[in-house]
């Protein structure tokens, strides 16, 4: 019987011939990230009593979540991390004008094919997008790996997703994603390894590829995974990262799946998250003409320069609708510098929106917050009640093509509205 | 790891996620007594009040799915909270529990009947529940979990017993 990617990926860090679903091991993860939460892990060290760190260069800091602080108290968390990085060495430090974790260490070359990585933060699943098996922690486990390098995990069974693709114009691998959270639900693979396949991954950006391992997380997966090929490996090049330093993991042909799943993304239309669960999704026809008060292009799932420039294609040309806030943060100081060239940066400029530095801004409640009774239409990947301001405001979620069709308009509307026309 | 723990207990539904158990604005802490104050806030003050006064919590399927948010465990644990039982859990909330020292129990039968407001009776060390007059039994936890909980927690456990392992083994 042939293994999964998770199988195989574990058992290598695990330092295992092999390993099955349902088995704990002790695993050494090949990378520590930690966001806003290092304060909590560099506290919780000296609760442990020791500083002393297993591998410094295993260890990666971004001050995403709350960029730049607002209180004295979050200036003083990060001047702690500041510090702490300084005093041990840590290279991996990226201070609050960095953007957002995920994009900002994969941009730097320091995700890699066959790495199994923990981080803070639940959408670590993201990494998967380049052949690594991410997941999130808690901040005391991540701090057990800074002091003793590994940590206990538990082998998952994995769920294999197939999309047949290409997909219609106007759709995109969120409508994917949100189409499979909607169809399987909210643990539809909780605590599974999903690994997407498929005519629809093969030759796939590395961009979408994020989007789909991003949005995994709300399937309750422990992390998702596409597996790697030329578009991994030349976006790797293009980052400085040699085939040599890196060692690829790919499932065998005959690995045993808990389930296999089909999407057959050639017919599918754009969908929409509606609130407050991930899972309860609609196609755009029955929520168009919800009236928004705010657009947000942003987080982790959907800012990066592929989705600006989907957002762009359609704002170009276009007002936002009157007494609409449309907010863009785009995910990384990289993805800002290259919109800012290549102009995709003065058509939201030009269009009215407010660019706000790179980072997870409303996506985590920092800035871009809602009212009571307001309406939110995002590219992020949570619509959860009060994520964004008032307990009594209201979270949509869909594609960033959704989001420009919708700050032009005011309502939620269908982006190919905007692309027949052209 | 106290081996039997009951009281009162607190009934949610399917899909509590974490900025439901804590919101986000309130991670700036990580002391589960400030943190016990804002557990549960979304859902008004109703909810709190019967939260404060329950020794666990009972949830539906996916109980605290969502973020990764250690205090969403530690929260409750500042609320007096001395187990959570569900029909299922959220993969990270499920870690955190383990690692905070806080017993997570999957049993969706007991989790089915519990009343909310009722009594319930948790025997770790057995893997009985005994709830609205019914007894129901789950798998118990694998050693190395068992180890965890029976310190308090991760960070205590390795306190306790990895790291001067780890010091004698360089000398």
């Amino acid at each position: 019987m042939g293994k999964t990617f998770a199988e195989k990926a574990l058992a290598r860090a695990a330092g295992l011939s092999e390993v099955s679903p349902g088995e704990i091991v002790d695993a050494y993860p090949d990378l520590y990230m930690s966001h806003m939460a290092s304060w909590r892990c560099i506290r919780t060290m000296e609760k442990l009593g020791t500083d002393k760190l297993y591998d410094v260069d295993r260890i990666a800091m971004v001050m995403d979540h709350i960029s730049p602080a607002q209180t004295a108290k979050t200036a003083d968390d990060q001047r702690m991390c500041r510090e702490f990085a300084q005093k041990k060495g840590i290279k991996k430090f990226y201070d609050v004008n960095a953007g957002i974790a995920h994009i900002v260490l994969s941009e730097a070359g320091h995700i890699r094919p066959g790495m199994v990585i923990i981080g803070t933060d639940s959408h670590t699943t993201i990494y998967g997008s380049l052949g690594a098996l991410g997941t999130g922690v808690g901040f005391s486990e991540l701090t057990a790996a800074w002091a003793t390098g590994k940590l206990w995990m538990k082998v998952p069974l994995s769920v294999k997703v197939v999309i047949e693709g290409p997909l219609a114009r106007g759709v995109s691998s969120k409508d994917v994603m949100l189409k499979l959270i909607g169809d399987l639900t909210a643990d539809g693979a909780t605590y599974c390894s999903v690994e997407f396949h498929g005519s629809y991954t093969e030759g796939l950006s590395i961009s979408d590829r994020m989007t789909l391992c991003n949005l995994a997380m709300e399937l309750g997966a422990k992390n998702g995974f596409v597996r790697p090929d030329e578009v991994t490996r030349s976006y790797l090049t293009g980052r400085g990262v040699k085939p040599g330093d890196y060692s690829e993991i790919h499932p065998d042909a005959d690995a045993a799946y808990a389930k296999t799943v089909t999407i057959d993304g050639r017919r599918l239309t754009p969908q929409i998250a509606c609130p407050h669960a991930v899972d309860n999704v609609k196609p755009i026809e029955q929520v168009a003409g919800t009236k928004v008060n705010q657009v947000f292009i942003g987080s982790c799932a959907n800012a990066k320069w592929e989705d600006l420039v989907e957002a762009a294609a359609i704002l170009k040309g276009h007002k936002i609708a009157s007494g609409v806030r449309l907010l863009v943060s785009p995910a990384s100081k990289e993805i800002v510098e290259r919109t800012v060239r290549d102009g995709t940066y003065s058509i939201f400029l030009e269009a009215g929106a407010l660019i706000t530095n790179p980072g997870c801004s409303a996506c985590a409640g920092d800035g871009g917050v809602m009212a009571d009774g307001e309406v939110t239409l995002s590219t992020a990947n949570r619509n959860f009640q009060g994520r964004m301001g008032s307990y009594q405001a209201e979270i949509y979620l869909g594609s960033p093509a959704v989001a420009a069709a919708t700050a032009i308009r005011g309502v939620i509307t269908d982006p190919r509205e905007f692309m027949e026309r052209k | 790891m106290t081996e039997k723990i009951g009281g009162k207990l607190i009934k949610f539904g399917d899909n509590v996620n974490t900025d439901v158990i804590i919101p986000g604005r309130y991670l700036v802490s990580i002391d589960p007594q400030e943190l016990a104050k804002h557990a549960f806030e979304p859902l008004g003050p109703e909810v709190q009040k019967r939260l404060w006064v329950s020794q666990v919590v009972v949830g539906g399927k996916n109980f605290g799915c969502g973020s990764a948010r250690e205090q969403a465990a530690s929260c409750l644990i500042g609320a007096g909270i001395k187990a959570v039982l569900a029909k299922s859990f959220s993969r990270v909330f499920f870690r955190n529990c383990i690692n905070t020292g806080l017993p997570a129990v999957e049993c969706p039968e007991a989790a089915e009947v519990a009343a909310d407001g009722g009594e319930i009776r948790i025997d770790l060390a057995q893997g009985r529940v005994d709830v609205q007059g019914k007894k129901f039994s789950f798998a118990s936890y694998p050693e190395s979990l068992k180890q965890i909980l029976d310190a308090g927690g991760l960070i205590p456990y390795l306190a306790k017993y990895v790291l001067p392992q780890q010091e004698a083994s360089k000398r």
